[in-house]
């Protein structure tokens, strides 16, 4: 299974091992990870699951769709590094991710 | 008229294309639970082609409700957002507008949320929380033990302005304003709080008034962490005109007022009718996390809000046209099943508390909602610090008349030490 490492912005580190196909949202709240909510359940229509993507690792996990951009432009603390965890689906290529956790979310 | 609407309430017997849930004698007399649970079975995305705000949709189920708020595209806010929309355009040339941001689409809608938003991100409220806590349990600690009182207005109104102001920052003697303005701001005539839409309009000009007011006295002084000096010395907010200024004040008069006031007494309310709930939350006060959200979920304190299409759309196979009215029945998604769990229970310990629509999602999704929560877990804690043996509601409740907000005026309780 692949890796996913989380970290939080005081700095504590998650790594928990990932099942493909589960979005980074879905595997951060089954592992009960402080910090991603994912109140919308995955739709793109919270931003309660913000990150900011590790810059190596940036072009592998890819752009976000228009839509993602306008969630994400309203979350707070938002940089060109974000996106919605819900949205970066699980792959073996992904395996060793890390992702950065805001402080907080809405 | 009275008789009109008494016949309404025979829903059942209703034909489903007959039904008309813009009726605010329904969610006056609490009747509103069984006819979603029937407009979520039989016609989850409804059509009423005649009603006293004219034609509107309703969608009532948790995932079309998602599906149409985070499609803003599709489902614009413009002059939209309630079913009588004379309430935030006002009446008359000169009327003054109310809503702010709420009711705008992007490219608007995003600047001046970003303005607001670093007010209530939640590293700012964690410097209030101190503050909040001090006068929650201040407000708590004079109550009546044993005695019969109004808990609505005594705490919950009492609270909420009260915090509201800080959060402001509003002289504190000015509070009882505050809360006539979050009335007036939400109240139509006849209501009991307006007679007439001239008597809003000159109100909410004074309203006005008073904050362009404050906005200058701010200016003069050095910058500080209330939302008020935040928009006087913000760079964007410059470009606002005054009447967007104070619109976007308005709206969080009324967004932070009304609903976390009625929530308060929503989470009594419950609790009382839920003695099992209660014993839980008393013997694991760390269940205060979760009961908060559920309050929210149970309570729907906002329970509709409108979107207008801006093109032909499809939505649970109808076709909603160009230039149709929708309104998003929040109350009814928080009650489906096949979102949520046991949706017609109220649980303090769900394992997903947070996934309910009271917030709504997209990008109007509630800004105060880390506030709400962190007043009512407040609330709830300083509840639970005076080990009281229960609060008992002695009296029938009374829900405001409207469709949009889930208000509880009274609230008649006895504390049991
Ligand atoms: C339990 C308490 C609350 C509930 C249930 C609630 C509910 C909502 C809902 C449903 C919306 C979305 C409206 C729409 O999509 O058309 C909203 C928006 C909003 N709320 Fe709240 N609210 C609460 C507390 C607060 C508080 C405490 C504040 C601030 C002091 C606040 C400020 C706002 C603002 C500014 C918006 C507009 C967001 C936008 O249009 O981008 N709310 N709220
Ligand atoms: S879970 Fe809501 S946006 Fe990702």
């Amino acid at each position: 299974m692949p890796k996913l490492v989380f970290i939080e912005a005081n700095g504590a580190e998650h790594v928990v091992e990932a099942q493909a196909d589960l979005s980074a949202m879905e595997v951060a709240v089954r592992f009960n990870i402080n910090g991603i909510d994912g109140d919308c359940g995955g739709q793109a229509a919270c931003a309660t699951c913000h990150v900011f993507v590790d810059r190596p690792w940036m072009e592998r996990v890819g752009k976000p769709s228009e839509h993602e951009v306008q969630m994400l432009e309203l979350a707070e603390g938002a940089a060109d590094n974000s996106r919605l965890a819900c949205q970066v689906i699980v792959t073996p290529e992904l395996d060793g991710l890390v992702l950065h956790m805001p402080a907080a979310q809405f | 008229m009275a008789s009109q609407s008494a016949e309404k309430l025979e829903h059942d017997k209703l034909a489903i294309e007959d039904i008309d849930v813009s009726d605010p004698t329904i969610f006056q007399k609490n009747r509103q639970g069984p006819i979603f649970a029937r407009l979520r079975a039989e016609d989850p995305v409804h059509y009423c082609r005649e009603s006293r705000y004219g034609p509107y949709w309703s969608v009532t189920r948790y995932q079309d409700i998602i599906a149409v708020d985070s499609n803003h595209q599709v489902f614009s806010s413009a002059n939209a957002t309630s079913l009588d929309e004379t309430r935030a355009k006002g009446r008359g040339p000169n009327a003054t507008p109310v809503g702010g941001f709420l009711g705008m689409d992007p490219p608007e809608h995003d600047t001046q949320r970003k303005i607001v938003s670093p007010a209530l991100a939640p590293a700012n409220l964690a410097r209030f929380e101190h503050l909040i806590r001090e006068r929650t349990r201040n407000a708590l600690a004079g109550l009546p033990i044993g005695e019969e009182f109004d808990w609505a207005q005594t705490v919950s109104v009492e609270l909420t302005m009260m915090m509201l102001a800080t959060l402001l920052g509003v002289p504190f003697d000015e509070r009882k304003q505050l809360k006539r303005w979050s009335d007036v701001i939400a109240g139509v005539p006849g209501d009991g709080v307006v007679e007439s839409w001239e008597q809003r309009d000159s109100e909410l000009k004074e309203m006005t008034r008073a904050f362009l007011t404050l906005r200058e006295t701010r200016r003069m002084e050095e910058p500080s962490s209330d939302l008020l000096s935040m928009l006087a010395h913000s760079p964007v907010a410059q470009n606002m005109s005054d009447l967007e200024f104070a619109s976007n004040v308005s709206i969080l008069v009324v967004g932070g007022n009304d609903t976390t006031r009625n929530s308060m007494s929503a989470g009594i309310l419950a609790f009382h009718d839920h003695p099992d709930q209660w014993a839980k939350l008393k013997a694991n006060p760390a269940l205060v996390d979760s009961a908060v959200p559920e309050i929210i979920r149970w309570h729907t304190p906002i329970m509709s809000q409108g979107r207008r299409a801006t093109q032909d759309h499809e939505l649970g196979g109808k076709v909603i046209r160009k230039g149709d009215k929708v309104m998003m029945w929040y109350v009814s998604g928080n009650r489906d099943e096949s979102a949520i769990p046991d949706a017609g229970q109220f649980i303090i310990d769900r394992a997903r508390p947070r996934q309910h629509l009271s917030f709504g999602f997209g990008i109007h999704r509630c800004l105060g909602n880390r506030l709400a929560e962190m007043q009512l877990r407040i609330f709830l804690e300083e509840i639970l610090a005076n080990d009281w043996a229960r609060i008992e509601v002695t009296e029938p409740v009374g829900y405001a008349l409207s469709s949009s907000v889930r208000g509880i005026n009274r609230l008649r309780v006895r504390i049991h030490a």
